[in-house]
């Protein structure tokens, strides 16, 4: 039974991972239904997001400078096995030495005084790991409320949950040096994370909406633009003008 | 006097085109450009007519139009027919400079530094800035791809806004466009004329 429900888990991978290197990020899953979910969540936004976040907005800048170190500090846990499984011992420096001041000196991540000390980690997923591991994107859709992903990320969605500790602490109610949360907690981060985001991004979203033509196709290039800088830890210096440099 | 006259009307003009052209260093060329545009936009005595045309002009004369219209039509425009290039190309301009005024009439004032600039070729260097907004949203870094062909002429192709290139976006937004509608130039054409008319 055992050895069956291996072999099963093992074609499964495989066949996931052969979708993932032959599929280019360009490609669509099932983009009539990713348009759909698409305009699903932009009325999302523009009924529930946009209008918290420009309430956000609102809000004195020392609070707001406050809750994005906390959100930011708690999401640079995640950076943490990741750069550990990707051999990025610089990366992993940064994210440990970040956590440690600000989670102590910094009062719980409510100040970022790492940052003015050098440490400025970059935030590292199991997507990403892939991505560094050479795994190809595979094809790309939109999630509902998460928004765009691809194959591997959202694959890496779901481990990103298994090896998280703030997760491993908040969803599974596990306990990690005697501190445990629930799901309010997880969500609650997560939520003040997004709202922090999309306020940062108000006049950009506003901006990209006016001026596109096919704005679903506008946020699938930047999505996939942002993966590849993330995955490099760089800009990316795609070069295609080809002809026209003569 | 009227030889007078003249000579004083050509030191005018002289000087007044000394004064819009911006240096021939890329770095330089970024640095003066942007500070005079944020000098300009911010000035809340000047109208939006005004910043508008101010806008139209930098681009035109700054702003490689005709490489960055073909870029961002890929492939399609090795197989297009000569009137339908040509077509776009007018209607493209058109787009661009509608969408680029539409973005920056609206600008508040923020703090411009060029960081560095870094020669990838004869033809390209990329010239990196940041920009801290006044409002105290976070600092933005845009690094600027400019075409150096003709050292004495920098011209503009790209914006790359924190790893992000508005080229890219652009072509892969036209891209979607023309493989959904069997790479038909004339149904972008369209749709870019419909965008003009709103």
């Amino acid at each position: 039974m055992l050895l069956k429900q291996i072999k099963i888990l093992l074609f499964t991978f495989i066949i996931f991972f052969t979708l993932l290197n032959s599929a280019k990020a360009s490609n669509e899953c099932f983009e009539g239904v990713s348009r759909s979910v698409f305009k699903f969540n932009m009325a999302f936004d523009s009924i529930v997001l946009e209008p918290v976040a420009k309430g956000y907005n609102k809000l004195p800048r020392v609070i707001k400078s406050g809750a994005n170190n906390f959100t930011s500090n708690i999401a640079t846990l995640l950076s943490i096995p990741n750069s550990l499984l990707q051999g990025n011992f610089k990366e992993l420096g940064n994210a440990t030495g970040s956590i440690l001041i600000n989670s102590t000196v910094g009062i719980l991540g409510i100040f970022n005084p790492a940052e003015k000390l050098g440490f400025k980690p970059h935030k590292e997923d199991v997507g990403q790991t892939l991505g560094v591991y050479g795994f190809g994107p595979g094809c790309y859709y939109v999630l509902p409320i998460l928004g765009p992903t691809t194959l591997r990320d959202s694959f890496g969605l779901v481990v990103d949950s298994f090896i998280d500790p703030f997760a491993h602490v908040t969803i599974r109610e596990n306990e990690i040096f005697g501190i445990s949360g629930n799901e309010l907690d997880y969500f609650s981060v997560k939520g003040t994370g997004a709202i922090d985001f999309r306020s940062n991004n108000i006049n950009n979203f506003d901006s990209l909406e006016k001026n596109s033509i096919d704005l679903y196709s506008s946020m699938k290039s930047i999505y996939l633009q942002d993966r590849q800088n993330k995955i490099k830890n760089s800009v990316s210096e795609q070069d295609d003008w080809g002809s026209l440099d003569n | 006097m009227k030889k007078l006259s003249i000579y004083l009307f050509l030191f005018v003009k002289l000087s007044c085109g000394i004064a819009e052209a911006y240096s021939s260093d890329p770095k330089e060329f970024v640095g003066e450009l942007v500070n005079d545009a944020i000098s300009k936009l911010s000035d809340k005595s000047i109208s939006i007519e005004e910043k508008e045309k101010f806008i139209e002009k930098i681009a035109l004369e700054n702003v490689d139009i005709k490489a960055l219209g073909l870029y961002t039509l890929g492939e399609v425009r090795k197989s297009a027919e000569k009137s339908d290039l040509t077509n776009y190309q007018k209607t493209f301009e058109k787009y661009f400079l509608k969408s680029l005024t539409s973005r920056l009439t609206d600008y508040s004032a923020s703090k411009f530094e060029v960081t560095e600039a870094e020669q990838k070729s004869s033809n390209y260097t990329i010239v990196s800035s940041k920009i801290n907004p006044s409002d105290g949203s976070p600092e933005i870094k845009i690094d600027w791809r400019i075409y150096t062909k003709n050292p004495d002429k920098p011209l503009i192709r790209d914006l790359i806004v924190e790893g992000l290139s508005l080229a890219r976006t652009q072509k892969e937004e036209f891209s979607s466009i023309l493989s959904s509608n069997n790479n038909n130039i004339k149904i972008l054409i369209k749709k870019l004329e419909e965008f003009l008319k709103n």
